[in-house]
């Protein structure tokens, strides 16, 4: 029985489910903002696009297809084991919540050490950072510049994002090992899924901004 | 605790003396606490504002500018904007009125997330303090529009704190407003249903609906341009081929709604006075409440009216402007709906009444003004003038400030337990009527006669109603002391308030004043519309 | 102090009039507002027993009046409005058009025929004056108060307006975009004048070259006539190897471009394809035009302009 009266609950809350519906509201609301944010990003990249098409496709041609979609997949994936992890916890498998919120940290890690360690790595030793040697010069080099802006503004965004999002997974893994989770108390595990699934979102509309548009046939 | 007791309001037990420590201050959670310590920083940076203000008004007293420096000058006005915009305006009823009051409303016992609530106070002042360190640094140059290429390329002020500072500053508004929205909707006493809350609930509502959803594209906004400020990278840069027009478009896609944060708030403390004043229902109860809805919603849809003649499209100049008369109409439908509450009233003249009736007439005065603003055509003569300097200070000082001052005193006994002394009160607002009104009116003149806004000097035949208007300058200054004065006066020495003071309906008015802590002893339930007051006949025959 | 501001354009007093019933409907809207306040305020005062009656039942029909009532005006306000606006942003085909050039802070003003002024602009009265207006630097504001009319001036781009005045005299020209330090100081005069005079005015501050012959020495020391050939006749002609399209009679024809558009050459497509010609590829050519940006100041560049201008087609039509 969800409702489980007897959960201890904040004051100004009925009940420990009026609070657990709450906190998911709250956390729906903050990624409406969130949703602003970046959509706010999106919309200068696309109106700049519009502007400098030619460039735009040159410098997302440099950009690397293979790590790009390989992140894709490892989010993705992420996501998908950490919803797993949830539906576990809703039937009181704590051991189950802790082995997927590790498989999907660990994911996560994954994610930034390819994007930043590897691909970022790559992209200064190629001279695409937009600084004084930028690698693509002529009449498309201005476009290019500001395509390069954007992913690294983009992707450095999306970066800090993941890096809350793993400190907040890190966070659920400690409480769940220290047995706070339960079949009647699970919020901040969903909200957090929640979170986490939403810097997958965001990644979902960057990866054809970066690596698919402008690189047509 | 006997109905005597309730009715005498004493202090002891209250949340004002449940714990007296500094600590159990800046670490507490209790709404009605937050709210004070909002109310005091708000009221720092209301005169830190006004402090600019006065210098503004002072240096036009002459045509060449009694500040020698014209850089001066405009990092004076610069600040100006920027406190007043995000330090005062966009928090100022939401966060000290609206704290307080909120969960009183509901009747509830706090808001759905109080920690948030404290971490929002703690952004808000770290913001102010970026901002202020900024301030003393030497300030910024740019006007709190922050246009580019100027403030990204060529100003020569301290662009990045400032920016950063105002950035916190809106994590802290989306807090609050998302706080608002989540206890608004899970938190309502039994019985309170949407349709019997007070309007300034809906108001608030309506107010942290933009707050939320227009508030990060400021954040992103601010992003981009400390980005291209500090590794110019080119995004409004045309000669990188970037666009400076796409700053504007960002910046007011958000700080066109942001206006409507600051008035919102107000229309909703004037709803709760005029038929309190009155004694008699709210005129219109619907209509009022979808008004506040449909400003929300089209107030997202009108920015472009800030760029007339900013090098943007025909088309797009006509589909806004027919925009802007369409959100000024819901405006116009509440100023009607209050004067309909008045009409076979019964009329108290107590300082919170006075404060709203200068609230509406200042407020239809800057209103009527935006249709001219609105109007393609005019606005072409007088945007970027004067005119359009004091369109806006009649809706913001003349009606938002008014508003906060009747707010102000209106919940005063329930959240200090004192009572301020009511002449005084009422002579504030007279005098702030007057001084508003001296000060402001003849800058319409001078904007269509052509003074531009933002001139450290100008050319001599505008120098009479400049002096005009910085005359009125120190009348309203003088207005604005006065309750700084007799409020933190009434705190030592006020009379001691009961539980209900104006007899007016709302279930913060059914709680001691100050209240406990926890807000309601047993939690109330709700039977009755809002605003049920007796109707005016029934109450003629017991007279 | 003067409270009168001169009606010096011919557009202004149509301004003047939406302005005028603006008041009148405000004075309206607030004798009612502030009368029926202050009625209420004496006769509804608590002390008062005047009979109050009962309160009106289905008051959401007078609600919908006073709504509709509304709309119905302001609607009409916005017509009226964006009528005006949009002929006064549609310059007359034969307007004489006068360059700006706005910087931190001064108006750099050119005439087509090479007199040059600064923070002044004389012109002729009787007919209409187009402004084609660039800036250096920051987003600045050309405004003259008389002739109701004001524009913002943004750097990398043109942007126009045009008044038409009939009476002679000077009048103020304000910068009204905030610019930095001296914003307040970016100010000077319009002068109109009789159309004799302006000629003397001419004459007399002439540079001894006009604008389409600074650019013509420009046209060969940029390399232009290098692909688009001496005299602008384009190129496979005149000994270049460049297919370039001809210049001459460019301007305020219809050009095709690469994607299907056509557009019309006028001031601000020639300067595009100046500054970014992978923008604006022409129909048929090869996309080999190079970048002149960052490399040609603001006055060649109306210099250039002026001087393809002045081609006239090869073979009369």
């Amino acid at each position: 029985m969800s409702d489980a009266s007897y959960l201890p609950h904040e004051f100004q809350y009925s009940s420990a489910r009026h609070q657990a519906e709450t906190a998911i509201a709250g956390m729906w609301l903050f990624l409406a903002t969130e949703m602003l944010f970046f959509g706010a990003l999106f919309l200068s990249w696309v109106y700049s696009r519009h502007w400098n098409q030619a460039g735009f496709d040159a410098g997302a041609q440099q950009t690397n297809l293979t790590i790009g979609t390989v992140n894709t997949a490892i989010l993705v994936a992420s996501s998908f084991v950490y919803s797993a992890g949830l539906a576990f916890i809703e039937v009181g498998n704590k051991r189950r919540l802790i082995q997927c919120c590790a498989v999907a940290w660990m994911l996560g890690l994954a994610f930034l050490i390819l994007k930043f360690g590897v691909e970022w790595h790559d992209d200064f030793h190629k001279h695409l950072f937009p600084g004084p040697h930028f690698a693509i010069t002529g009449a498309l080099g201005g476009g290019a510049r500001l395509f390069f802006i954007f992913y690294f503004v983009g992707t450095a965004l999306h970066g800090v994002h993941m890096i809350g999002g793993l400190v907040l997974v890190g966070w659920v893994i400690l409480r769940a090992r220290r047995g706070e989770f339960s079949p009647g108390y699970h919020t901040p595990v969903a909200a957090v899924g929640l979170y986490w699934s939403f810097v997958d979102m965001v990644w979902i509309v960057l990866y054809p901004l970066i690596y698919l548009v402008g690189r047509g046939p | 605790m006997s109905a005597v007791e309730v009715e005498a309001g004493t202090v002891k037990g209250s949340y004002l003396t449940d714990g007296v420590t500094l600590r159990s201050w800046l670490l507490t959670t209790d709404h009605k606490r937050i709210a004070l310590l909002y109310l005091g920083s708000i009221t720092l940076f209301f005169f830190v504002g006004g402090a600019a203000a006065a210098l503004i008004r002072y240096n036009l007293i002459t045509p060449q500018g009694m500040i020698a420096s014209a850089e001066t000058y405009n990092r004076i006005f610069t600040v100006h904007g920027v406190v007043m915009v995000w330090f005062f305006l966009i928090p100022a009823v939401p966060v000290t009125l609206g704290n307080f009051i909120v969960p009183l409303m509901l009747g509830a016992r706090d808001l759905a997330f109080p920690k948030l609530n404290l971490a929002s106070w703690y952004l808000f002042v770290i913001a102010g303090a970026v901002v202020l360190y900024s301030l003393f640094v030497g300030g910024v140059d740019t006007g709190w529009t922050f246009y580019t290429p100027l403030s990204s390329n060529y100003a020569r002020g301290h662009v990045v704190l400032t920016v950063v500072g105002i950035f916190i500053a809106g994590f802290s508004s989306i807090a609050t407003g998302l706080n608002f929205i989540v206890t608004i909707h899970r938190l309502r006493a039994p019985g309170m249903t949407w349709y019997r809350m007070p309007v300034f609930l809906w108001s608030l509502y309506a107010t942290s609906v933009i707050l939320v959803l227009a508030t990060p594209v400021l954040a992103m906004t601010l992003l981009l341009l400390a980005f291209e400020r500090i590794f110019g990278i080119g995004v409004f840069d045309p000669a990188l081929g970037g666009d400076p027009l796409l700053f504007q478009h960002l910046f007011w896609f958000y700080s066109h709604p942001a206006v409507y944060v600051m008035i919102l708030p107000g229309f909703g403390v004037v709803s709760e006075i005029i038929p309190a004043f009155s004694r008699k229902s709210l005129f219109g109860y619907k209509f009022v409440v979808w008004c506040s809805i449909s400003i929300a919603v089209i107030s997202f849809l009108v920015w472009g009216h800030h760029m007339f003649v900013a090098g943007t499209s025909l088309y797009s100049a006509l589909v806004f402007s027919i925009l802007s008369y369409m959100v000024a109409v819901p405006s116009a439908i509440k100023v009607f709906n209050w004067i309909g509450t008045m009409h076979k009233g019964f009329i108290h003249f107590d300082a919170p009444m006075l404060y709203a009736l200068g609230f509406i007439g200042l407020f239809t005065v800057g209103g009527l003004t935006g249709l001219f603003v609105a109007a393609l055509a005019a606005d072409v003569h007088l945007t970027q003038t004067y005119f359009v300097v004091a369109h806006f200070h009649y809706v913001m000082v003349g009606g938002m400030v008014s508003a906060f001052f009747a707010g102000l005193h209106y919940w005063w006994p329930k959240i200090t337990g004192r009572m301020y002394p009511e002449m005084w009160g009422r002579a504030g607002a007279l005098i702030i009527f007057i001084g508003f009104n001296l000060t402001f009116f003849p800058q319409f003149i001078l904007g269509y006669l052509g003074m531009p806004r933002r001139y450290h000097s100008y050319p001599p035949e505008f120098a009479v109603l400049n002096v005009l208007s910085s005359a009125g300058a120190t009348i309203l200054a003088v207005g604005y002391l006065l309750p700084l004065a007799y409020l933190t006066w009434s705190l030592f020495r006020g009379e001691r308030a009961p539980a209900n003071p104006w007899r007016a309906t709302g279930l913060e008015w059914m709680t001691p004043s100050p209240p406990p802590t926890v807000n309601f002893i047993s939690t109330p339930i709700v039977t009755e519309e809002p605003y049920s007051y007796p109707p005016p006949e029934s109450v003629q025959r017991h007279v | 102090m003067s409270l009168w501001l001169p009606e010096a354009s011919t557009t202004a007093p149509e301004i003047d009039h939406l302005i005028i019933a603006l008041v009148l409907i405000s004075c309206v809207v607030l004798a009612l507002v502030f009368g029926l306040m202050l009625l209420y305020m004496f006769k509804y005062r608590a002390g008062s027993d005047v009979d109050r009656g009962a309160l009106a039942d289905k008051t959401w029909r007078l609600e919908t009046a006073w709504t509709v009532a509304t709309l119905v005006a302001f609607f009409g306000l916005f017509v009226w409005g964006a009528n005006l606006y949009v002929r006064l942003f549609q310059p007359p085909a034969d307007a004489l058009k006068i360059y700006i050039i706005a910087k931190q802070w001064m108006w750099k003003v050119e005439h087509a025929g090479g007199q040059r002024e600064i923070d002044a602009v004389h012109f002729p009265v009787g007919r209409p004056i187009q402004l084609v207006m660039t800036s250096e630097d920051v987003i600045h504001d050309f405004s003259v108060p008389a002739f109701r009319i004001k524009y913002d001036v943004l750097p990398g781009r043109y942007e126009t307006l045009w008044f038409h005045s009939d009476r002679p005299g000077t009048y103020h020209l304000f910068c009204t975009q905030f610019c930095g330090t001296d914003h307040a100081h970016m100010i000077g005069d319009i002068v109109a004048m009789p159309q004799a005079e302006y000629q003397k005015w001419l004459e007399r501050n002439g540079t001894g070259e006009t604008l389409a012959e600074a650019g013509k020495t420009l046209f060969m020391r940029y390399g232009c006539s290098g692909c688009h050939g001496g005299n602008g006749a384009g190129g496979n002609q005149s000994g270049s190897t460049v297919r370039a399209p001809p210049l001459a009679g460019l301007y305020g024809s219809p050009v095709t471009l690469a994607d299907g558009r056509v557009v019309t050459a006028d001031d601000r497509y020639i300067r595009d394809c100046i500054l970014t010609p992978d923008t604006q590829r022409v129909a048929s050519y090869p996309p080999v035009m190079p970048s002149f940006s960052g490399q040609i100041g603001e006055e060649d560049l109306l210099d250039i302009i002026s001087y393809i201008k002045s081609l006239a087609p090869e073979k009369p039509l």
